[in-house]
């Protein structure tokens, strides 16, 4: 789904420089690039994100409020606590769906599912 | 969608209609076994004379927060302590209610341990808030603060015919749910209060809300009703909570539930905001006009009504 987003930018934007190179590689591995959720008011948005396997997601907290990442059924480590502006990435190998929460404001809930 | 403006101005509206959001502390007054409520620096020699003991609740001092409106959390933690000590009666001791430190950093630890040594009283009995068990389950808090009791961290004390008890309702936490006592320590508060009279005063206390204040911005506690039913029989319960940054009661039978104020920063009213966190639009150089502010709460106990008297300036 990336990989096509990708190449649909890149060719969009060759078309308006009007460059006549006829193709652009897609990136060797679309899924290098990662996928960002952002923190803000207590909410983690998407809170639902679809990701093809091996997909990099960033978490970054854009609260003044600490926040955690914390996996419901502990599929993956736990962040240290997020000040505002810190991130925390973790990439997502195998198909699946991954429930997490912010483990001291356990109603911000999110989930991850890996294709 | 809102812009930016207006969610700005609507902050800003609701900022002026709570002004006296910043709690030096709240000094409590056990009268004839029924716990009142006197502004700390306000309460004047006569309402302390007939009380038979007197106690300081402090929280949510945030240690390490840094931001807006209040970059220096440990200046206003030391001014209430500077109230406490400015009291003409000392209290017997202060409580806590949690949220000490921003981030559980061992040196945001050490700075709130010496500010409060500097506290004049016997002794301080604190209860963890979530912002103090990060990381750890709270082993380095339960290290330095901890009461030792049970292994859970909760505990209970009598103090001159009152029977205290600090519970732990921020570990453990469930994806979508509030606080937590859980069923160990539910099992162990029912027998703690299982041989007593129910003439007995009972103060209870814990960081977040027990009692469902708001739970969609998670401020309340998922198993409360049932510590709630051990509680009922007694005469006069008195719940002290933190958690939430502003006064907010509530009255059930016998039971006065009761949040405190932040020595650190304010947070919106119940769903006046997008959510829950610091107001920031405080204006500059004025939180400690915000201090020492005015709460008066009078109960009176083992009556079919409880009345509650809030006066704020």
């Amino acid at each position: 789904m990336n990989a096509f987003r990708a190449v649909a930018v890149a060719m969009l934007l060759l078309g308006m420089q009007g460059g006549g190179v006829p193709a652009v590689a897609a990136p060797a591995n679309a899924v290098d690039k990662p996928v960002r959720i952002d923190i803000r008011n207590f909410a983690f948005a998407p809170a639902t994100l679809t990701v093809p396997a091996g997909t990099r997601v960033v978490w970054t907290n854009r609260d003044d409020e600490p926040h955690l990442i914390t996996s419901a059924g502990k599929q993956f480590d736990a962040s240290r606590a997020l000040d505002t502006g810190d991130t925390y990435a973790v990439t997502f190998a195998k198909p699946g769906t991954y429930a997490y929460y912010c483990s001291i404001h356990p109603m911000m809930v999110g989930t991850i599912i890996v294709q | 969608m809102r812009d930016a403006n207006d969610s700005t101005n609507e902050r800003r509206r609701h900022f002026l209609g709570c002004m006296a959001w910043a709690g030096a502390g709240t000094l409590w007054l056990m009268k004839g076994g029924v716990l009142q409520a006197q502004p700390l620096g306000g309460a004047d020699a006569a309402s302390a004379a007939d009380a038979s003991f007197s106690f300081v609740q402090i929280s949510d001092s945030h240690i390490g927060f840094h931001k807006e409106p209040n970059p220096d959390v440990a200046a206003t933690l030391r001014a209430s302590l500077n109230m406490i000590n400015a009291q003409s009666t000392r209290p017997d001791f202060l409580l806590h209610t949690g949220d000490l430190t921003h981030l559980s950093r061992p040196e945001e630890f050490d700075t709130l341990g010496q500010l409060m040594s500097e506290a004049r009283s016997g002794k301080v009995f604190y209860v963890p808030g979530e912002h103090d068990v990060i990381g750890d389950n709270g082993a380095e808090f339960f290290r330095r603060f901890g009461e030792r009791q049970q292994a859970g961290g909760w505990y209970s004390f009598d103090h001159r015919g009152v029977h205290l008890v600090g519970l732990i309702n921020v570990l453990n936490l469930q994806a979508g749910g509030l606080g937590s006592l859980g069923a160990e320590q539910l099992a162990w508060l029912k027998n703690d209060l299982a041989g007593r009279s129910a003439d007995t005063p009972l103060v209870v206390f814990a960081h977040m809300p027990l009692w469902p204040l708001y739970p969609p911005w998670g401020w309340g506690t998922d198993d409360s009703a049932e510590a709630m039913s051990y509680l009922r029989r007694f005469g006069s319960v008195s719940v002290l909570n933190g958690h939430i940054h502003q006064i907010q009661q509530k009255v059930e039978g016998n039971i006065t539930f009761y949040t405190a104020r932040s020595t650190a920063y304010p947070q919106p009213a119940p769903g006046q905001a997008p959510a829950p966190g610091p107001l920031k639009e405080v204006p500059p150089g004025s939180l400690h006009r915000y201090l020492g502010i005015r709460d008066v709460r009078h109960v009176q106990g083992r009556q079919a009504l409880a009345v509650t008297e809030e006066v704020l300036s």
